[in-house]
């Protein structure tokens, strides 16, 4: 039996059903082979690489005369051809139930929560005010890397995660902590490439120090139940815990370009 | 919020004028002796005052675009007339500038539709600016004087100026118009870019009065704005030309109209993505800007509740470089010679494909609960990675790489190289190719080894390997096809129609996504209606959800090319028409008195 279709119109569906069988499947299962982590893709991702998959394939068979021809061959066929007329019969009665079911599916009742539309960084201030002092932000850097020892603060900042972040971020300050499934959204994980590593330290010490209630009014809502950190851990506790951060989850801080003339901003 | 981004342009010019002159500066000077009580804020009856300055700015901003875009290949294409002795380039530069004349119109009634909503809406607003900007407004008004007469005499002196010196004498009125064009725009730039990026020492105690003027013109991100708005509006007109060329192919009855549509088509077309290969470039300057003149609004813009813009630009201009690049595979189906190019179009098409999708792979997924559940959070464990700055900037350049070597085999379809080295020529161009898509996948794969500061290089020698061999095997491609041999002239006008649907997509998704990004240039002020100066204490000052902007945005684009729509059809009009036999014969009193006049 021939496997591969000879013809567009079959080669187009054998290469999107060839895409969403790697899409829904292989992405969540493929990568655990070679030892790296994965989850199901969201649906809305799906919705998205077919989509562009199928601009992709439609391009392909129109732009040559040809197999624009051969593609369209059986859709004529199907359309006009007495011999098909069950097929046809068939299409029209199942291409509504199909539209109808879809429009069903998205318009009936559900009990789960919409898909959040959320944004990973607020905006922080150019300032910020802890405990009645105005720190800056931009520009700011943590003082704690140019005084005293470096393991040594690792270990207050370890001692101080411990007792008071890891139950939502972790042990492995991979967000998934003994609380963090009861959360939506979850904690942050700080071993993603896309988190704190974009990161200046003065932005995570601006997060910590005002948690979820300190968040800009713009882009919510942003659901976090993070406290404010500034009303229990000092200036000092937070930058350590900072450190201990980005050494643990071996990651680098953004650091501020130096620009003459200007206040200069991450880079 | 006000949205002003638009550049504010002709017509607009005398109301500032008038305005500036009559209305607001006794008003001021009553209002600085507390004898009269200037209005923050006005009313507007449908949708408020945001969406209607809103609507205003962004029609008024894809007219501009457009008058200021085609002034540009007009004249060059004029260039081309005389210079490379080409009549057919010369009858092209006349037909842009008829859609110039009248497109000239509806940007100055825009115009001043804008400055009129201003006036009533955000009086305050408009005060203050005025204030600051009142010298630069009596420029643009001198300047846009002259642009008008300047576009008067190209066009009407087009037929009596058109051999030897006079013609030259009409090329430059030409290269005049872009000059005035191009400094009217620069001067409303500064106007807009104030709002974003005001001097560090204006505070909101400052007085207008004591604002420095050209500290205030020449703001942190006015020279990036007027360098990323010359090259789109290129990119804007290349796709609104290519848009009018389709509507008049689709709509030709003989195989000559047919055959010059469809190379006004083609021209179009490559204007507008050969300008869109570098526009991304001026984007990546104009958003370092941003980020160094304030750290909030760079986040705001590329983290926070903007960022979704940005995938949805990545999707839309996927959508660019898709069409685009169809639009030129077909076409190489009525150039002889062109088939042993198109096996390779299919791996093109997969590179373009698999870009899109890592472009447009979100960073913050949106997901329901259990989907993120099973993530460990909006980041995806896998995809996650495909999410940050190195993936896209690897697939962007490659996706530009791709769409150049497109252009290459279109150019060369039905050409074949004489030169001795010819081979040499094609295997060091080969080189060039891969040698560049190796860099830019070595930094984009290193940059997740490396700290960002050392990652934000990295997209530098990505686009200077892109540059380098783009420019390096367009000049030796150049050289090479001196005196080729031909497989056969291109047999314009035999194109298929779905072609043409291509320019029509590439119109619209310009349009669609310029205001789309013009809002996340102007959101980004937030609260603000000059930030951290001015607060924006209407009952609009919210930012809007990206929902309601995606509707007003639609709603503009209607507008303007149902606009668009209707200067194509009065354009057509300006043409000869064409007398049927019938027509004629009723006219001169024969039989066939119900015939008509086939006008287009």
């Amino acid at each position: 039996m021939r496997l591969w279709p000879s013809e567009p119109f079959g080669q187009t569906v054998a290469i999107l059903a060839i895409a969403y069988l790697l899409i829904e499947l292989g992405i969540p299962y493929i990568p655990p082979l070679f030892g790296l982590a994965s989850a199901p893709a969201p649906d809305s991702v799906v919705f998205q690489y077919m989509l562009t998959v199928l601009m992709g394939v439609l391009i392909w068979v129109s732009d040559n005369e040809e197999r624009w021809r051969a593609f369209k061959r059986p859709i004529q066929r199907v359309l006009v051809e007495e011999k098909r007329k069950p097929i046809r019969v068939a299409l029209l009665v199942l291409v509504p139930v199909l539209v109808a079911f879809i429009a069903f599916d998205q318009a009936r009742p559900s009990l789960s929560a919409p898909p959040s539309f959320r944004a990973i960084h607020p905006a922080p201030p150019g300032s910020m005010t802890f405990r009645d002092r105005t720190i800056p932000i931009t520009g700011l850097e943590n003082p704690l890397r140019h005084e005293g020892r470096l393991e040594a603060h690792y270990e207050e900042g370890k001692r101080i995660y411990y007792r008071n972040c890891l139950v939502c971020h972790g042990d492995l300050l991979d967000g998934q902590g003994p609380y963090g499934p009861a959360f939506n959204p979850a904690p942050l994980s700080f071993q993603d490439v896309g988190t704190i590593q974009q990161l200046t330290e003065s932005y995570v010490f601006w997060r910590i120090a005002k948690g979820g209630a300190g968040l800009p009014n713009e882009g919510g809502p942003w659901n976090s139940a993070m406290p404010a950190w500034e009303e229990f851990l000092t200036e000092d506790e937070i930058w350590t815990v900072i450190i201990f951060l980005y050494e643990q989850a071996d990651k680098t801080p953004r650091t501020w370009e130096e620009v003459a003339g200007s206040e200069g901003g991450p880079q | 919020m006000s949205r002003v981004t638009g550049q504010i342009a002709p017509g607009t010019a005398l109301v500032v004028a008038v305005f500036v002159a009559a209305v607001p500066m006794p008003l001021l000077a009553q209002a600085a002796e507390g004898t009269v009580q200037m209005p923050m804020y006005g009313q507007f009856p449908y949708g408020g005052a945001r969406f209607a300055i809103w609507i205003a700015a962004q029609v008024h901003l894809f007219f501009a675009a457009f008058v200021l875009g085609v002034p540009m290949f007009a004249v060059v294409a004029e260039a081309m007339g005389i210079f490379g002795q080409e009549p057919k380039y010369d009858k092209l530069a006349k037909e842009f500038t008829r859609l110039l004349l009248v497109s000239y119109s509806a940007t100055a009634i825009w115009g001043a539709i804008l400055a009129f909503g201003l006036i009533t809406l955000y009086p305050g607003v408009w005060s203050y600016l005025a204030e600051i900007f009142a010298p630069s407004m009596w420029a643009y008004v001198g300047l846009f004087f002259f642009e008008s007469f300047t576009l008067y005499l190209y066009y009407y002196g087009w037929e009596r100026w058109s051999v030897g010196g006079a013609k030259l004498g009409h090329w430059t009125l030409g290269i005049l118009l872009n000059v005035w064009g191009t400094a009217v725009m620069f001067i409303a730039n500064s106007w807009l870019t104030y709002m974003m990026s005001p001097p560090a020492d204006v505070t909101p105690d400052t007085s207008p009065a004591m604002v420095q003027f050209w500290s205030a013109f020449a703001n942190a991100t006015w020279m990036p704005i007027n360098i990323h708005r010359v090259i789109a509006n290129i990119v804007f007109g290349g796709a609104i030309v290519g848009g009018y060329a389709a509507y008049r192919f689709l709509l030709a009855d003989n195989d000559d109209e047919r055959a010059h549509y469809d190379w006004m088509g083609y021209v179009g077309n490559l204007i507008a993505i050969g300008a869109l290969i570098v526009l991304p470039f001026a984007g990546y300057y104009l958003g370092r800007e941003i980020y160094e003149f304030n750290q909030q609004m760079g986040i705001t813009m590329m983290g926070g509740f903007m960022s979704w813009l940005w995938i949805i630009q990545a999707f839309l201009i996927g959508v660019l470089f898709l069409a685009g690049n169809y639009y030129l595979w077909v076409g190489m189906g009525r150039i002889p010679g062109a088939t042993r190019f198109q096996p390779y179009t299919k791996w093109m098409l997969l590179v373009l494909v698999v870009g899109v999708i890592v472009w447009a792979t979100p960073n913050t997924m949106i997901a329901d609960r259990a989907e993120l559940s099973a993530m460990g959070g909006s980041h995806h464990p896998f995809l996650g990675v495909l999410g940050v700055m190195s993936a896209k900037n690897t697939a962007v350049n490659l996706m530009i790489l791709t769409t150049f070597l497109s252009f290459l085999l279109y150019r060369r379809a039905n050409k074949r190289p004489t030169v001795t080295w010819a081979r040499t020529g094609t295997q060091v161009q080969a080189a060039l190719f891969v040698i560049s898509a190796v860099i830019v996948l070595f930094y984009g794969i290193y940059g997740y080894f490396v700290t960002a500061i050392v990652r934000i290089g990295f997209s530098v020698y990505q686009v200077l390997a892109v540059l380098f061999a783009i420019i390096a095997v367009s000049a030796i491609d150049i050289r090479m096809m001196r005196r080729a041999e031909s497989y056969g002239a291109i047999r314009w006008g035999q194109m298929p129609p779905r072609s043409q649907y291509a320019l029509f997509i590439l119109m619209v998704t310009f349009t669609w996504l310029m205001g789309l990004m013009g809002f996340a240039r102007s959101g980004i002020r937030q609260h603000w209606h000059v930030w951290e100066v001015m607060r924006d204490t209407s009952e609009f000052a919210a930012t809007p959800p990206l929902g309601y902007a995606a509707q007003v945005i639609s709603i503009c684009v209607l507008i303007f090319l149902g606009l668009v729509a209707l200067i194509f059809w009065v354009g057509g009009l300006a043409e000869k028409p064409i007398v049927t036999p019938a027509r004629k014969d009723a006219l001169m009193g024969g039989e066939h008195a119900t015939a008509a006049v086939a006008g287009d």
